[in-house]
């Protein structure tokens, strides 16, 4: 597979899962791991550019794959406009969320026809669980980069 | 004024490192040769452990080593202490469960710690904790609050279970104040528990260096300085400066950080023991067994009201569950947190709280978001508006009718707090014209010709942040003094390196913290940096909880500035040829008063390094601490104001306008302020309509991950209409409250109070579930 376009080949036990792939054996440890039940969405990566919860699927499940995770899309000085309307918007708080609600927040903007309003964004990201931001300036970071994409 | 000073909204630098993912948490930290461990928990809410047989574990290649209380206890690994002692009404001591790190004889609750299993992998770690046989000797619980206090007796110290009888205020003026009313109004409430869930789980990281003797622990905590105290003095695990406790990025804390945990304590002794490093991190399974749960009260109110609907006396009732065991600082919540808001924002001149702390076989629980104030504004705010419709009265007219006013300050309230300042009907007005009060008559018919019942809810809420003077929380029973530290250092090209004892997990202190230094000292935001949470980089500190960082962590810096610039003046009278007294310090510039001799705040920092020709008593440097002990409390208040809209066919509460209105006093940065009441907001209607911890009656937690308790996610949840009024606070430098805790404390009486009034009943327990609104709206 692919991760963040680099080529990735790994010998790994058969159920080990993609996030532990990630951070283990990868270190990208900007993909967080916030539950044990695929409730909170932490840890959403994009696997061929569709967002899936990485510790929902085996490493094996994406064999051949195309997977970006948060530090794929945008750094420092080159942000995603996903990444730059959060801080704009003050859409996190202590960041642990936030790089899997970008990234589910990108794939949501990217599938919805036609403009997005605030129920949409609501229903939209509804699998991904804030605890500090009350998601009010999640919501409007994300139709302030709806506009920009 | 600069773009970035005090008052600004200025983006948050923090967030460039969260959005990129390039953050580090606990759990982003990894050792060379590092183990993993895995807890035992009791499956069983109280038992005798009988035995445990850890050589088929002990067998599987990969596992290094599984101890268990009694390993810890004989190389004299102390009790997990509690921090605040708490006295019953008859002057004798609360009685105190010992809680050691892993338990030794006896489990009091599902979920206990009594071993670990240390191995090379999670897997391994994992298979041996799977492979330990203990022989448990179930005994029958006492998991029900209501009950416990004729129920078995979990410590053999606490008869009855009853840690303390605690109580406040003057009962037989309340009596009296009683004895002579026109109407009284009464209430039984419950305030549900709940479970924190910050999204980043606990963990910790430990190192031991056998050359030097030193612990390094990584853990996630909202105040590593106190965490260092108390695993040093109290828990014996090494000396202070022998022991580094860093907190590096924490995923939230909301007060379930606060306190010191067996885990991370097992994890830094393991490290020692194993000669390893040794990491856990909970999976959020854990974190709801384990993590202190928070609220949990059973209460009866009793408000007595004169002819003219002026407040004579108030009673209050509580019980509060305290779990199996003491937490860090569980025993001050229902007590000095709780019953010394009682009086709110009003002036009944007589009340009395009584509150039984009673142990059971649950979880610990302690401070949680607001910590105390939730409760006490519950109890108030409810009872208030269920007089006003008993009295039928407009409920905001009552409120008005009762509130201290702006010319009674400072106010001594009949439960120990003197309120310094504040503007209550200023708060109430502008929320009244933010939620078009006098349109809502309107907007019910309109929602009532579409099949729905709509209804508006109050919220008057004062709370008690800036925790606190010291002297007046050692009185009361607090094992620390809760001032703050700061040191402020200019270093010799002018950039400046700021240490702070408060912790962000976040709040955005390096950036709100920057903004107050960086405006003090006439510098450019950039030039200044934020350190905080390594107990090997800032002197000391007691951390962040209670809304405290900006009223007591920014004094302090506040406190070091000037210390700072009072140098500063020195250096430049010398280098100018003044007399210190004549220089003036204004944005960035020192300057002979009168004259046009000035020099840069860049000037002189250069020259406090390169000292030529100072005085004898001149020392070089440019660096400076303060210690700042707040004089009170601070008092944020405000109204809240809930509208919601019920469909009866299906009892979902929807939030259909939630406003706030909040008096923090001054505000650093308003776009981190709103942010926090945002929060806030949505854990307060997270408690109001969705969530609930709960254990059945043999002690198991039913609500055991994120499929079973609930929690607020975005389409649950409207926009919010947030503001502020602004009375500064009179007794810190910058002025300021606080606000971290408001919107949880406001919030969950002014849904309620909207969803009976919707329903035209006199009471909904929390949460307002669908079912329970779906029952009262069809008479079940």
């Amino acid at each position: 597979m692919t991760v963040n376009d680099r080529p990735v080949e790994a010998d790994l036990p058969a159920n080990t899962l993609l996030v532990d792939m990630i951070r283990g054996h990868l270190g990208l440890t900007g993909t967080h791991v916030g539950c044990d039940t695929s409730q909170c969405g932490a840890c959403t990566v994009h696997i061929d550019g569709l967002a899936v919860k990485s510790c929902t699927i085996l490493v094996a499940q994406a064999r051949g794959a195309s997977v970006t995770t948060i530090e794929g899309i945008g750094a420092p000085g080159n942000l995603h406009p996903m990444q730059a309307a959060f801080q704009d918007c003050h859409g996190l708080q202590c960041g642990f969320c936030t790089p899997g609600m970008i990234m589910s927040a990108i794939d949501l903007v990217k599938r919805h026809d036609g403009p997005l309003d605030e129920q949409a964004v609501r229903e939209g990201l509804e699998g991904n669980l804030c605890r500090c931001t009350g998601y009010h300036n999640i919501v409007k970071a994300v139709l302030s980069a709806a506009d920009r994409l | 004024m600069s773009e970035t000073g005090i008052g600004k909204s200025v983006k948050r630098r923090e967030d460039i490192r969260f959005i990129t993912g390039q953050g580090r948490y606990t759990d982003d930290i990894n050792q060379p040769g590092q183990t993993i461990a895995v807890f035992l928990r009791s499956p069983h809410p109280r038992a005798r452990i009988v035995s445990i047989d850890a050589s088929e574990a002990l067998a599987i290649p990969g596992v290094v080593g599984v101890f268990t209380g009694k390993d810890l206890a004989a190389d004299k690994i102390g009790d997990i202490p509690c921090g605040w002692l708490v006295k019953s009404s008859d002057g004798t001591d609360m009685l105190v469960a010992s809680r050691p790190p892993l338990a030794v004889e006896l489990v009091n609750f599902v979920g206990e710690t009594y071993g670990v299993v240390i191995a090379e992998t999670l897997a391994g770690a994992r298979a041996g904790a799977e492979a330990v046989i203990t022989d448990f000797g179930e005994l029958e619980p006492a998991a029900v609050l209501a009950d416990a206090l004729d129920g078995p007796q979990i410590h053999a110290n606490v008869p009855r279970n009853l840690c303390f009888h605690w109580e406040l205020g003057d009962g037989p003026a309340t009596d009296a104040a009683f004895a002579g009313a026109a109407h009284v109004t009464r209430l039984d409430l419950t305030n549900n528990r709940l479970i924190p869930n910050a999204m980043e789980p606990r963990a910790a990281v430990a190192t031991y260096d056998r050359s030097t003797e030193e612990f390094t622990l990584y853990t996630t905590s909202q105040n590593p300085h106190l965490e260092r105290l108390i695993l040093s003095a109290f828990v014996g695990l090494a000396p202070e400066h022998k022991l580094r406790v860093i907190s590096p990025d924490v995923g939230g804390g909301f007060g379930s950080k606060i306190f010191v945990y067996p885990e991370e304590t097992a994890v830094a002794w393991a490290a020692k023991r194993v000669g390893r490093p040794v990491k856990w991190t909970a999976d959020r399974s854990e974190a709801f067994l384990s993590d202190a749960h928070g609220r949990d009260h059973i209460t009866t109110a009793e408000l007595a009201i004169d002819a003219d609907g002026v407040f004579l006396g108030f009673r209050v009732r509580t019980r509060a569950n305290l779990g199996a065991y003491l937490s860090t600082f569980a025993s001050s919540v229902p007590t000095y947190l709780y019953g010394t808001l009682l009086a709110g924002q009003y002036r009944t001149p007589a009340i009395h709280v009584a509150v039984d702390g009673v142990y059971t076989n649950t979880a610990p629980v302690d401070a949680y978001r607001g910590a105390g104030r939730p409760e006490a504004t519950y109890v108030i705010e409810r009872i208030v508006e269920t007089a006003a419709r008993e009295l039928k009265i407009d409920p905001a007219e009552l409120r008005r009718r009762n509130f201290i006013q702006p010319d009674q300050f400072p106010y001594q309230t009949p439960v120990a707090l003197i309120y310094d300042t504040g503007d209550y009907g200023a708060s109430l007005d502008k929320a009244l014209a933010m939620i078009d009060y006098a349109g809502f008559p309107a907007r019910r018919a309109a929602s009532e010709a579409q099949g729905f019942k709509r209804g508006i809810g109050f919220s008057c809420y004062i709370e008690a942040c800036g925790l606190a003077p010291s002297q007046l929380a050692i009185q009361l029973g607090a094992g620390v003094g809760l001032y703050e530290s700061g040191e402020v250092r200019v270093n010799p090209t002018a950039s400046v390196t700021v240490f702070t004892g408060s912790h962000s997990h976040g709040q955005g202190h390096e950036t709100t913290f920057a903004q107050i230094v960086s405006d003090r000292l006439g510098i450019p935001f950039e030039s200044v940096e934020i350190v905080h949470g390594d107990t090997g980089r800032v002197e000391f500190g007691l951390g962040t909880y209670g809304s405290r960082s900006v009223a007591v962590g920014g004094s302090a810096l506040i406190k070091a500035t000037d210390k700072i610039i009072v140098k500063g003046k020195r250096i430049a009278a010398h280098m100018l040829e003044a007399a210190p007294e004549d220089v003036d310090f204004e944005e960035g510039i020192f300057a002979v008063r009168a004259t046009n001799r000035k020099l840069s705040f860049g000037e002189v920092a250069f020259a406090a390094y390169v000292p030529a020709n100072f005085p004898e008593d001149l020392e070089p440097g440019l660096s400076e601490k303060s210690f700042y002990d707040p004089k009170n409390f601070t008092f944020p208040a405000g109204t809240h104001i809930a509208e919601v809209e019920i469909d009866p066919q299906t009892g979902v509460v929807r939030v259909a306008n939630f406003v706030a209105v909040d008096d923090f006093g001054e505000v650093i940065n308003p776009m981190i302020v709103e942010g926090q009441v945002h929060g806030g907001i949505a854990q307060g209607i997270g408690q109001a309509l969705l969530e609930h911890g709960v254990y059945d009656q043999m002690g198991q937690l039913v609500t055991g991950s994120f499929m079973d308790y609930c929690m607020p996610r975005a389409d649950d949840l409207p926009s919010f209409s947030v503001d502020t009024t602004v009375t500064a606070c009179t007794h810190n430098p910058l002025g300021v409250k606080g606000c971290g805790e408001a919107g949880a404390i406001g919030s969950p009486p002014a849904i309620i109070n909207a969803v009976t009034d919707a329903l035209n009943i006199r009471d909904i327990a929390m949460p307002a579930s669908p079912e329970k609104v779906w029952r009262a709206a069809n008479g079940l």
